[in-house]
């Protein structure tokens, strides 16, 4: 399975929080690094660091504009993981939205309890 | 009034973990009520994709657990495991083993749970640590997951197309 290696590269890439929300900002359109520094409010050498592991699994592309380098976000490799991140987060979510509702039945028999 | 949903947060800590987790508006004694009762999970595991016909829990060190649910088109699903440390309303350990199709290429003797209940303030947060032997596993286990998802992503995840474009 050649593929799985790659692709398990990229979940590591994509799963953590920082770099998802560097995904989510790049989602919107291509930006230089410290537009990035900006929006996520870290220090540029995180940011940069970041970057580089976004771009060795292929999630990122970069591209010189005169003195500055844009960053853009490269779909197509990264869409699946992606889904299968939000689509094991549904689920968990409309488990736990379910959840909410049994919690909620709980509180109030045992408020119920406590007035008798 | 129920609060105002919230998604799961998922992460991959490490090369072996997936991480849920997600906070509840009730005390960490209830989550734990909801999370080990039979009659209780038979409420929500189903995921709103069809209904839990199967949730047994024998909940003591060594006990087993076992759970069912099937899809609105008939598709079953079930895993089942073994508990192995129990402190009432504040930690759960359990081995968990989908009985599906092997996963990938490799043998398949499940995973390691740890689900966490931490209150504070009146309010729970649940962290469901899921623990692989080895990253294979676990990427196994990401794949195999990401392939059924397939089935109903195109309902799910329209907004997620639509900025990856």
């Amino acid at each position: 399975m050649a593929r799985a290696a790659t692709t398990a590269d990229a979940f590591n890439a994509v799963a953590e929080p920082r770099r998802r929300q560097i995904l989510d900002a790049l989602a919107v359109g291509e930006r230089p690094v410290n537009e990035l520094v900006g929006l996520l409010g870290i220090a540029q050498p995180q940011v940069s660091k970041h970057l580089r592991v976004l771009r060795e699994v292929g999630a990122v592309d970069v591209r010189s504009d005169g003195r500055r380098r844009l960053y853009r976000l490269n779909g197509r490799a990264l869409k699946p993981i992606h889904d299968w991140v939000r689509s094991y987060e549904q689920t968990w979510s409309e488990r736990f939205d379910q959840l909410d509702a049994v919690l909620e039945d709980l509180k109030q028999k045992e408020e119920g309890d406590a007035s008798e | 009034m129920p609060v105002s949903s919230q998604t799961a947060t998922v992460t991959l800590p490490t090369d072996e973990q997936i991480l849920i987790t997600r906070e509840f508006d009730a005390p960490s004694h209830l989550v734990f009520q909801a999370y080990t009762t039979p009659e209780l999970v038979r409420r929500w595991w189903h995921a709103n994709r069809g209904r839990v016909t199967v949730a047994e829990i024998d909940l003591r060190v060594g006990g087993k657990w076992r759970y069912v649910s099937v899809t609105e088109d008939g598709f079953e699903v079930a895993f089942h495991g073994e508990y192995r440390e129990i402190i009432p309303n504040e930690r759960l350990v359990s081995t968990e083993v989908y009985e599906g199709a092997p996963v990938g290429d490799y043998p398949y003797e499940g995973t390691l749970n740890t689900a966490t209940f931490a209150e504070e303030d009146g309010r729970t947060t649940l962290a469901i640590l899921v623990e692989a032997p080895s990253r294979e596993i676990r990427d196994a286990i990401i794949e195999s997951g990401m392939e059924a998802g397939m089935q109903d992503a195109l309902d799910l995840l329209e907004g997620v197309a639509s900025s990856l474009r």
